[in-house]
């Protein structure tokens, strides 16, 4: 497809459904969590109504440039990941703008949106949120360690560095997924997802209940709204994340709404058998089994 | 010293709050009077709803998602953690509990409220982003209730802050408590609950009933 602008519109089409799919997943898995506690929980379509509260709050007040910019920056990240990723295997329309070596950005981009947070959320000022960023910054070193080793791990196993080529060398049936050609590295990456999701035992940056809500305790109004739409979008872009790199990526719509709820469930289900870490234990888990595990997808791969 | 003079006249001053000075990092000696430059003292502005019908979506998507403040003033925010127990469930309406000031729109006065606590109440409803409600809990809220004549509880909240929905009890059980939220609900959804409008119109008669309770004052007039 060589008109730039088709493509563009295309990859905001997508990006339409992609935030409508994090919102309404958000919810669903309210609703799985509501019930695992025996209730009956929020509507499915609760996180719309946040939106749109948080956009028309009349008022808002802000701590200097960097509070400002760090919801900017957070979105960035999250649209950043989207822009690059290619979200269906074979389709000319919605595989984005990923190209040769989209593995190692979308790799820099994770990381891009939490520094920008950090940033914001210290010039709010409030303690809990530096202790919420200095958890956050810590945590991640150790989840970035398993996950960096078993993309590694990957692009030995495939000689590549790009998404569309691993996704390609999957297809063909169950059992040409890395889950099953490279168990070691899916088992590593895997454990490294629950990290990145941010639910329980690994909710140490936001921690409800203990350090109210971490980074964003000055965050409102529209700032909010902008961290909440980029977190939506985050969910399901980390999910494709997976699906790529070790579930065989998706050849159609239906496929990647299925992919992508059961691999974000598989955090959400780990989530309400856990309770949370201490932070301590989260940093000295990550390097121990997932780590573990990553240096021996290198070694036998 | 300011602060042992301050004491003398039974009236505290926070040592945070004492004009000092400060070594910046650029070995530069900077004078900080804290009352002027950590807060901002304006005063707070009428805003106007926007036109009907975007108001009345707007409004509609207000009343679902009522996030309430977690902070227990008195007795009665005890039956708040009830109310999101799987018996009474009050997610099921909308209601979430954000723990900062910054993000919740409703206010919940859980019983009798101590002069104390009411310098804190008002900090913390000044810190609310605006369009914010308030529910009170109880009679001690509405004329003092079994506090109607102690001498540090206040009698009538709505002197103080403006009230949306009173839910009256001596505890209102968390039954009531999903009644009041519904009952609010329909005012926000009828476009009726402009607490913040109404507090920003009466300013001075706000600040002179809470500056005639609260006899340490020293805060800034508005806290943001």
């Amino acid at each position: 497809m060589d008109n730039i602008a088709i493509k563009l519109l295309f990859t905001l089409l997508g990006l339409f459904i992609v935030l409508n799919w994090g919102l309404i997943q958000a919810g669903i898995m309210n609703k799985i969590v509501a019930r695992v506690g025996k209730r009956i929980g929020m509507p499915v379509y609760q996180p719309y109504f946040n939106l749109i509260k948080l956009y028309s709050k009349r008022t808002s007040i802000t701590h200097g440039v960097m509070f400002y910019l760090g919801p900017l920056f957070r979105l960035s990240g999250g649209v950043g990941m989207f822009l690059f990723m290619p979200l269906i295997f074979g389709s000319e329309y919605w595989s984005n703008f990923s190209f040769a070596g989209d593995v190692v950005l979308i790799l820099y981009f994770q990381f891009f949106g939490m520094l920008g947070m950090a940033l914001g959320a210290g010039e709010g000022g409030h303690p809990y949120s530096a202790i919420g960023v200095s958890r956050g910054l810590s945590q991640w070193t150790t989840i970035e360690l398993p996950l960096t080793l078993a993309i590694i791990s990957i692009a030995i196993q495939y000689h590549s560095l790009s998404f569309t080529d691993i996704v390609a060398a999957q297809q063909g049936g169950i059992t040409h997924w890395t889950m099953w050609t490279n168990p070691l590295a899916t088992a590593a990456g895997m454990l490294a997802f629950l990290g990145t999701m941010g639910h329980s035992p690994f909710d140490l940056v936001k921690a409800p209940n203990e350090i109210p809500i971490g980074p964003p305790t000055e965050y409102h109004s529209t700032f909010l709204g902008v961290l909440r739409t980029n977190a939506a979008i985050l969910h399901v872009v980390e999910s494709v994340l997976f699906m790529n790199l070790f579930f065989g990526g998706a050849t159609s719509w239906f496929e990647l709404i299925l992919k992508t709820f059961l691999i974000y469930f598989w955090s959400v289900f780990v989530g309400v058998v856990f309770p949370r870490f201490r932070i301590e234990q989260s940093v000295s888990w990550f390097l121990k089994v997932p780590l573990i595990l990553g240096i021996l997808a290198i070694i036998f791969i | 010293m300011a602060i042992e003079e301050q004491n003398k006249k039974n009236k505290f001053i926070d040592p945070d709050l004492e004009k000092r000075e400060i070594l910046s990092p650029d070995g530069e000696i900077i004078k900080i009077d804290p009352m002027k430059d950590y807060f901002c003292d304006a005063k707070p502005k009428v805003h106007e709803p926007a036109n009907k019908v975007i108001e009345k979506f707007l409004n509609w998507s207000r009343a679902n998602s009522l996030w309430v403040l977690a902070f227990g003033t008195g007795c009665g925010s005890i039956e708040i953690p009830s109310l999101m127990t799987s018996r009474f469930d009050a997610n099921r309406f909308g209601v979430q509990m954000r723990p900062t000031p910054r993000q919740s729109s409703v206010f919940i006065i859980s019983g009798y409220l101590a002069v104390k606590t009411l310098k804190r109440v008002i900090r913390s409803y000044e810190q609310m982003q605006e369009p914010r409600y308030v529910v009170a809990l109880g009679s001690c809220t509405v004329n003092g209730g079994m506090y109607y004549d102690s001498y540090n509880t206040i009698n009538r909240l709505d002197y103080y802050i403006p009230v949306d929905v009173y839910v009256a009890g001596c505890m209102p059980r968390p039954e009531a408590m999903l009644a009041g939220f519904n009952k609010l609900k329909e005012r926000i959804k009828a476009g009726r609950a402009e607490g913040a409008n109404e507090y920003a119109e009466k300013f001075d008669w706000y600040k002179a009933n809470q500056k005639k309770i609260i006899k340490d004052w020293n805060m800034p007039d508005y806290n943001w």
